[in-house]
Parts: C-alpha cells; structure tokens; sequence
C-alpha cells in the first residue's frame, strides 16, 4: 500500500525522556524522502542521526565505519522482522506512532526485545500519548520522544501508573499467575 | 467465583487513581476531547445523545449479593435510580456525570468491579455461557478459562491499541449457548480422551459485515490457552486495517488472507512463544479452578424432587407456565436454574431499576448461594435453586416484576438501546420492542409459537444482534424518516447462521402487523415439533416475503 505524500513523520524534539531522565536529545531524525531526494553516504554530515528503515538498508554497507552513531526507524507498517538479527548491531532503534491509536509499535517493541535481542536504546517517536508510557515501557522502550506539550518531567509519573500487572512484559519476567505463591 | 487477593486490588485501584487523573486534567483543559476519547472509551464512558454512559464489566456476567446491592446503591446516588443489562453480559448507567466517574469508579473497586476495556479497540469483556457449572451437557466448566483470559487481557500492554475491538467467547458445552461463531475469537472446550482442550474459531463478529466464524485449530491443549490467544492478536494487531474503521475487525483480515492462512500465520507464531512463560501450570489451572467450586448443595432423590414439583405446577397454570419457560435443568438433582425475565411489555428490554438489582440480590442471597449472572439476552440468572422452593422463589420474583414467563419466546427480545439514546442509531428500537409485545400479549399464542428470537438494532452496528435472530429488525434511515428491515433466519446458536433481508423496509406503524403474518405463514405451515427456525430452514424465504408483499386484493 503506498504511502500517501503527507503521510505523518516524527519530529526531532529538543529534549527525550531516557531511562526515566529528562536529557538533551542526542540524535537528529530524517524523515522519510522522496524518491527524487538523494541522500548518500557522503552526503550525510557527521554525528548520531537515525535514519528511516529503507533508506538504511540502502546506506548501510557504506555507513559501517560510523556503525555506533546510526540508528533506524520503522515506521508503524514496517515490522521487527524486517531488522530481525540486524537489530542487534544497532545503537539505537526508533519506532514510529504515526498516531496514538495505530498500536503496531507496541508489537514491535516487544518482537525487537524479546525474539531479535535487541539491547540497544528502543525509542518511540511520534504522536503517542502520555497515558500510553505504562505500555509503551513495558513492551521494552526505554526512551520517548515526546511531540505533545512540554516539560516532559511532568511526564515521567506515568511511566509507573500501574505497580503491578497480570501479564509477563519487559519489566516483568513472569505472568501474575507464575507469582501468586501457589503450591 | 473469582475474588481479587491484594495484587487484584492495587491493580484496580492504581487504575482508579489513573482515570481520576486523566479526567482532571481533561476538565482543566490540559487534554483536548480527541485526547481524552480514547482513555474514556477504554474505561467504557461514551458520549451518548443525551448523557454521558458507563459501562461496567462484569466478568462473564457473574455477579454476587454485594456487588449487586453496590450497583443498585450507584444508579441512586450517581444516575436516575435504574441500569441496563447489556449483551456482552455487562451493566450500563445511563446517566452518569463525567466529573462523578472517578467516584463511581472507586465505590465499584470496593467490591472488585471496574469498567476497564468495555469499550475502545482493545479487548472487551469475556462472555460465556450463562448456565456455565450447572449445564447438564457441560464438558467443562469454562468460567476458570474465561478468568484466565480475563487477567491476560487487562491492561495487556500490547494489545490496547488494536485496529479495532476484540471480542473473546468461550463455551463449556457443545449446544452453544455463548454465540462464539460470532465473536472475534470463539473458544469451544473439547475433551480428547482424558484431555481437555479448546476448538479455537476466529473471525466471526455482527455489525455492518456479519462473518461466522472459521476454526484454525481443531484441538489447542488446556495449558496452551494464553500463548496461542496472544498468537492470534499480535498477528491481528500488526496486520490489521487500520485505514477504515469499517474493515479494521478481525473478520475481514481472516476473509482477506483465507482462514487457512491465518490460521498458519498464528501457528508460525504461536510455535516461538508456545514454551514460554505464558504456558499455564498445573498449579495455575488448578488455581483457577479453585474459584469455581460446587456450592454445598443438599442431596436430594431427583425423582422424588421432579415428582413433587411435577405436582406443585400441575395445580397452579401460572407457575406451571413460568417454570416451563423460566427454568433450566441443572445436573444437580432436586435444583433447577431460573431465568428472571428483565422484559415485562412496556419496560425497555435489559432495564432494572435499583429496587430490582436489590431484589435479585435478595433473592440470590436466599435462593441461589448469594450469586446471579447476567445473560447475553439481557435477563438475570439465579443458577442454584432447590426445586422444593421454586414456587416460593416464583411468587418473590413475581412482586418484583422478574417472572413474566416468556423466556426464549417473542416477546424476550434482544434489543439495544436504540435511537431513544444512542447517537449512532438511524432509528428508535424500543419503541418497536413495546409495540411487538403488545400485540402479542396472549401467553398461549406465544407458547405455541415456542422457541423464538426476535432481536432488534437501531443501525446497522448491529448491538441489537439483529443478523442472529430468527426474526431480526434493523432500523433504517430512508430520507430522513425511520423505516425497519426485516430480516429472517438468523442463529447464534452451534448452527449458527446469518438472516437474510425480506425485502423493502417498513414504516415503524407497520411492523407489528408484518411480524404477524410471518408468524401466520411459520403457523400454517409447520409440522408438528418444528420451531419456526426448522420451518424457515425447510420452506426458505419465499414464503414469508409471499405473504408479506402480497398486495391486497
């Protein structure tokens, strides 16, 4: 399904919420280009930058001497599979919610942790909201480039609105029925 | 029944503390309504026509004393003293204020109650069988599942935001009495040998596209019930249409790729998750199950029971009526289960007020082991009564307007809530449901017409199940001006099928009188036995549409 031309792209906002910290956003984002917009390896000034999936994937060989300052974003179609064992090389993985509702990101958060091996800064970018922290957090991001109205430490209590769950996630190993002390 | 431990409680209650700050900062301006919709949608508030609605969940309709005696206390002091008992077996309160939800939610955590996820595209509340640990031909009791699925499915962290809504079924017996060919996921439990297991269908549901649905796996082990249900929604979630609300259910992905196909999809994935942390243990089953015991049922001689019985109704027509119609067997000899019929005419179909939830929970405190369901046609269940003391339990339930003996004939329909309040509907239904019951008011018509069911919807979403009744009314707009579609055919039982349109709408005035001469073709044409679902399947539509469209000569 092509894309339409206004399709959504994520921002570069001047602040992140990392690991529970408010920090100064360290990577540029490039949205998503038209085909007739050639960005090659040369092209590309120096420093972190995250680059979207398929313009990555046309880059990468030429990019592997600046392997650790080159992350990826996937937009909400493009799944974890699609990185699959790729993921584990790389410093940072963006996923982009191109609305708060469009809840694929969720899956592939999860698929990068938990079946690729993804160890790296998992980072969702795009038009989620605060009160989906709890479940952005528990399917393994660990930062959030947050769009929506600032400071951003106002933010960081929902990322802990729940103090327990019944399911196994990221940050909790086993289901609530592995836990409840039965004999 | 399943009762929360402190883990269940901070849970609940963590989420009572999250709605109440979510709804500050909506009415301090700091979340816009587009904001705000989907975190009061998935805490079941919508914006109705003329009031705010809040829907409560009740898990697979089971209900106990206190907690209906809290319902009842809720609808006086937060809403105009009733509720409505809806199809996914929940309760809705009419009119509740927005700003009094918080408060409403908190009286409901005190007795382990909550309205997370009875609505928004996530997944809704588990129905069953509302017969389920009394049914004769139960091969197991599927509430311990139903509270499995229950937990896995709240605040799951990956499946909040699906394309589209997601409703789960599970059935203990092979006569389906939960409709789980039309839901999203229907779960039927299987024995094999000395194994239970679960026949899993997908891809059924009822709105604007009515689907039945396809099995994909003929024989799912007990413990693999959680991984394989995540299986099957993570690959919804992520290949789902999400770019039309119209085509974002599961059915139409299953239509799209072929059951097959889906089916082979979720195998694929079900086979990197199935040893996994989600495997349910022994002890864990076993746990479950736990929750869901025998009450301490007397013994009695079910011979002698049925004879005394058989006696008490043979000298009073009324209550002999009202047995026949309001009861259900139980494999308990000497008890019997008893519909209370929430559909006297007049009164809309699925309304209590608060006296009458107090009534049912009276009633259940003295007659029924202190427990009630609520069913998927929108009556009340007490499922544990002693046969001995049925007249006593008929006579109480009569002062309270619960034993009008119509259960399963014409006049118990399903209906929704129609144009009266909904903002969706294109035409009122409430006002029909009363109309159809007035002109069929003669008990002994309805009983030899037998087994029946109308169902009403106001639009084509369909909430009033209007594709699954023998007879189904749909509400239409046609140039600004409520018109009705009759439908016939329609089943949500193990033979389920679709209706299939008469022909040109009716105008509100009219469908009375329509509804009679389809009644009149079914009568004069029947056989002996045969319920007017095995007459349609026999004689087909044309009949009926004869007879209907016939001009007047």
């Amino acid at each position: 399904m092509p894309k339409p031309a206004n399709s959504p792209q994520p921002e570069n906002p001047a602040q992140v919420i990392i690991d529970g910290a408010v920090i100064e956003n360290a990577w540029r984002l490039l949205p998503q280009a038209d085909d007739d917009v050639e960005i090659t390896a040369d092209s590309l000034a120096p420093g972190n930058v995250i680059l979207p999936y398929k313009l990555w994937r046309s880059l990468r060989d030429d990019l592997a001497e600046r392997a650790h300052e080159i992350g990826v974003w996937l937009d909400s179609d493009e799944s974890a599979e699609l990185l699959g064992e790729d993921a584990k090389s790389l410093p940072l993985i963006a996923v982009h919610f191109p609305a708060f509702a469009d809840g694929r990101g969720f899956s592939t958060g999860r698929l990068l942790r938990e079946r690729y091996g993804f160890e790296g800064e998992l980072r969702a970018v795009g038009a989620f909201m605060r009160d989906q922290l709890t479940y952005l957090r528990r399917c393994g991001f660990n930062a959030y480039a947050y769009e929506g109205q600032q400071p951003l430490a106002g933010l960081l209590e929902s990322l802990r609105d729940f103090s327990d769950s019944y399911q196994a996630a990221l940050d909790q190993p086993l289901p609530l029925f592995r836990r409840r002390g039965l004999a | 029944m399943y009762r929360y431990d402190d883990r269940d409680r901070a849970i609940i209650s963590d989420r009572v503390a999250q709605y109440r700050g979510q709804t500050e900062r909506y009415l301090a301006g700091e979340l816009s309504e587009e904001q705000f919709l989907p975190l009061r949608l998935q805490n079941g508030l919508y914006i109705q026509r003329l009031a705010p609605m809040l829907r409560i969940a009740v898990p697979y309709g089971l209900l106990n004393s206190t907690q209906l005696r809290r319902l009842a206390r809720i609808s006086r002091d937060y809403d105009k003293g009733y509720a409505h008992f809806t199809t996914r077996q929940n309760l809705q309160f009419n009119w509740p204020q927005l700003e009094d939800v918080p408060d409403i939610l908190a009286e409901l955590a005190e007795v382990e109650m909550h309205s997370v996820q009875t609505s928004g595209n996530c997944i809704r509340n588990t129905t069953s069988d509302p017969y389920a640990g009394i049914a004769r031909d139960e091969i197991a009791d599927p509430r311990p599942y139903c509270e499995l699925i229950r937990q896995w499915s709240t605040f799951h962290p990956e499946f909040a935001f699906l394309p589209r809504k997601f409703k789960i079924a599970v059935s203990g017996s092979e006569q389906d009495r939960a409709a789980i060919r039309l839901h999203d996921i229907g779960v039927q439990i299987v024995q094999r040998g000395e194994q239970i297991g679960f026949q899993v269908l997908v891809g059924g549901g009822q709105g604007r596209t009515p689907v039945i649905a396809e099995q994909i796996r003929e024989f799912l082990p007990e413990e693999d019930l959680l991984s394989y249900l995540e299986a099957i929604v993570r690959v919804y979630n992520q290949l789902g249409r999400r770019d039309n609300k119209y085509k974002a259910r599961i059915k139409i992905l299953v239509k799209a790729l072929g059951a097959e196909e889906f089916g082979r999809r979720v195998e694929r994935e079900w086979e990197q998750i199935k040893d996994g942390v989600d495997r349910l243990t022994p002890e864990a089953l076993a746990w479950a199950k736990g929750f869901f015991t025998e009450p301490a049922y007397q013994a009695f001689d079910g011979t002698a029971s049925d004879a005394a019985l058989q006696a008490q109704a043979e000298s009073d027509k009324a209550f002999s009526r009202w047995l026949e119609r309001n009861s259900f067997p139980h494999r308990v000899p000497g008890y019997r289960a008893i519909k209370l019929s929430t559909k006297p005419t007049g009164v809309p179909p699925g309304d209590v007020t608060d006296r009458q939830l107090e009534a049912i929970a009276d009633l259940a405190d003295e007659f029924s082991f202190g427990e009630a369901r609520v069913t998927h046609d929108q009556n009340a269940v007490l499922a544990d009564v002693q046969q001995d003391r049925l007249l006593e339990l008929w006579q109480a339930a009569r002062k309270h307007g619960f034993a009008t003996p119509n259960i399963g004939t014409l006049t118990d329909m399903i209906c929704c809530p129609g144009g009266d309040y909904c903002s969706l509907a294109n035409a009122k239904s409430i006002p029909v449901a009363e109309a159809i019951q007035r002109k069929f008011d003669d008990l002994d018509y309805l009983y030899d017409l037998g087994d029946l069911n109308l169902n009403i919807s106001g639009c084509m979403n369909a909430c009033g199940h209007h594709h699954v009744g023998h007879i189904g009314i749909l509400g239409v707009d046609k140039k600004g001006e409520e018109f009705y579609q009759v439908q016939l055919g329609g089943s949500s039982s193990e033979n389920a099928s679709l209706a299939k349109v008469l022909g040109p709408s009716f105008s509100r005035a009219e469908v009375p009188e329509v509804i009679g001469k389809i009644l009149d073709i079914y009568v004069s044409q029947r056989q002996p036995e045969e319920l007017f679902i095995d007459t349609y399947n026999r004689i087909g539509l044309q009949p009926f549409k004869e007879s209907v469209y016939a001009k007047a000569s």
